[in-house]
């Protein structure tokens, strides 16, 4: 709790770190999510395949798929930023096709019927109400990736992590406690936020 | 040939379908022509081939062969999308959109038309007093909180919101009680006589085809085996098939129900 109060600016430009390296690679893996999603919805055929390849990966130790990563890219943001948008493909893309397959199919019938375009049905009708889990997938991977994100001190000298990493380097708890008491409540508040979007989204 | 069609007016010319992977065809060889503000039953047993039939009026099953023509033109010579915004939808699940309240699922197509605000508002209005509910009560209501019959009565406002040349109707009163549906039976009728809409409407109720139909379309096995007005299919039919299916249980009360929709009849005239 000492470091803490003694360097809360330090904390503070390193939580803001962290929560860039998160924000980014999540906007990155939506990029990425929402496409793949999508095809997996509409195609019955491809989702098992999908889901289950971005779920084998999902299962490798985050430390293992980062010490592949630092040899392709070196140390620095890059690796870190690849970990975490393919960790969170598996949680993001699984919500998206069960949020979507699960709108009510006489909805679908209704709003085609009714000269919908395949476009307007998806977002007219498919994405509203797909919405509250699609952001339930978004709030799961955040907070995993919140915690995974600590390795970014390790291998790129980003985030909270730097504080615990070099906490353990210079046998400082204090430091330890900081880093990871900041990375908890980011993830306590990340999580409280959406799911009051969740809710929000929900009621729409 | 074209010229002389009424508006609204449905022909079929040996329109055909086969579901990829199945044996035989699901409709074949269907021709027959409605118009005119006509309410046709299309009636038979599950698996006949009526929805099916149905919804290759609007484009949502490709005919395999022949054509069908809607006021003249083929209708695969129209965009899909464009074409459905043309034809009414009613389906038995109602599909209510259940994000959007009340007005704005009867506002959809009128919307999508790229109706004015304050015209949508007062169409929305103006249904919601035709299909018998109180505008002030429904208009902001969520599909959640609407029985069946009234849901129901909503996604028969949200099909004929833009005034469609005509109104398709896949069992629609099939999910509601027996009291809802009769006095829903009896609105449509009225309904589709105040609008002059032809409609096509598919159910495999007997009683409720003799109720609503100024012509049945007898279906079996994805074949039409008689077309007909009410009295006569029942008094001249076509095939054994359809003098079993018309005195089915209780034709007493069909012979009752003909002899006095015939008098009513006389006595507007």
């Amino acid at each position: 709790m000492n470091y803490l109060s003694s360097h809360p600016l330090r904390v503070a430009a390193l939580a803001a770190g962290h929560v860039e390296l998160v924000v980014t690679a999540l906007a990155a893996a939506l990029v990425l999510a929402v496409p793949l999603g999508l095809i997996a919805a509409r195609r019955p055929g491809v989702a098992p395949w999908l889901l289950g390849t971005l779920g084998a990966i999902y299962t490798i130790p985050s430390l293992a798929l980062l010490a592949v990563l630092v040899r392709g890219f070196g140390l620095g943001f890059t690796p870190i930023f690849v970990a975490l948008v393919v960790y969170a493909q598996f949680m993001l893309t699984r919500n998206i096709v069960a949020g979507i397959t699960g709108v009510d199919s006489a909805q679908v019938d209704a709003a085609r019927g009714l000269g919908m375009s395949p476009l307007q049905v998806l977002v007219r009708v498919e994405f509203p109400q797909a919405l509250p889990i699609v952001i339930g997938g978004v709030r799961i991977a955040a907070i995993a990736m919140i915690s995974i994100a600590t390795l970014g001190g390790y291998v790129g000298g980003v985030g909270l992590g730097v504080l615990i990493f070099n906490g353990l380097t210079l046998h400082q708890p204090q430091m330890i406690l900081a880093g990871s008491l900041a990375a908890s409540a980011l993830a306590i508040a990340v999580d409280a936020l959406l799911r009051l979007a969740e809710r929000r989204a929900a009621t729409l | 040939m074209t010229k002389e069609m009424k508006a609204g007016a449905i022909r079929f010319e040996r329109a055909t379908v086969r579901y990829p992977g199945s044996d035989r065809n699901a409709i074949e060889d269907v021709c027959f022509e409605c118009g005119g503000g006509e309410l046709v039953v299309l009636l038979g047993p599950s698996g006949c081939g009526k929805s099916t039939l149905l919804r290759t009026v609007n484009r949502l099953v490709p005919l395999d062969s022949g054509r069908i023509l809607l006021d003249g033109d083929d209708i695969t010579k129209r965009d899909p999308v464009e074409l459905r915004r043309g034809i009414g939808y009613v389906i038995q699940a109602v599909g209510l959109f259940a994000h959007m309240t009340v007005a704005q699922n009867i506002a959809v197509v009128p919307s999508l038309q790229g109706w004015g605000r304050a015209a949508i508002a007062q169409r929305v209005d103006e249904l919601l007093r035709l299909v018998g509910l109180d505008p002030e009560v429904y208009r902001d209501r969520r599909p959640s909180r609407l029985s069946g019959g009234e849901a129901q009565r909503i996604g028969v406002a949200r099909a004929i919101a833009a005034r469609p040349q005509a109104l398709l109707m896949d069992e629609p009163f099939g999910a509601v009680d027996v009291l809802v549906r009769t006095a829903l039976q009896r609105e449509l009728v009225r309904i589709v006589a105040e609008l002059q809409t032809t409609t096509l409407f598919v159910t495999h109720d007997v009683d409720e085809a003799f109720r609503l139909a100024d012509r049945i379309v007898v279906m079996r096995a994805g074949r039409v085996e008689q077309v007909a007005k009410p009295q006569e299919l029942f008094e001249q039919p076509a095939t054994q098939y359809v003098r079993e299916l018309v005195h089915a249980g209780d034709d007493v009360y069909r012979r009752y129900y003909l002899h006095g929709r015939a008098l009513l009849r006389g006595l507007e005239q």
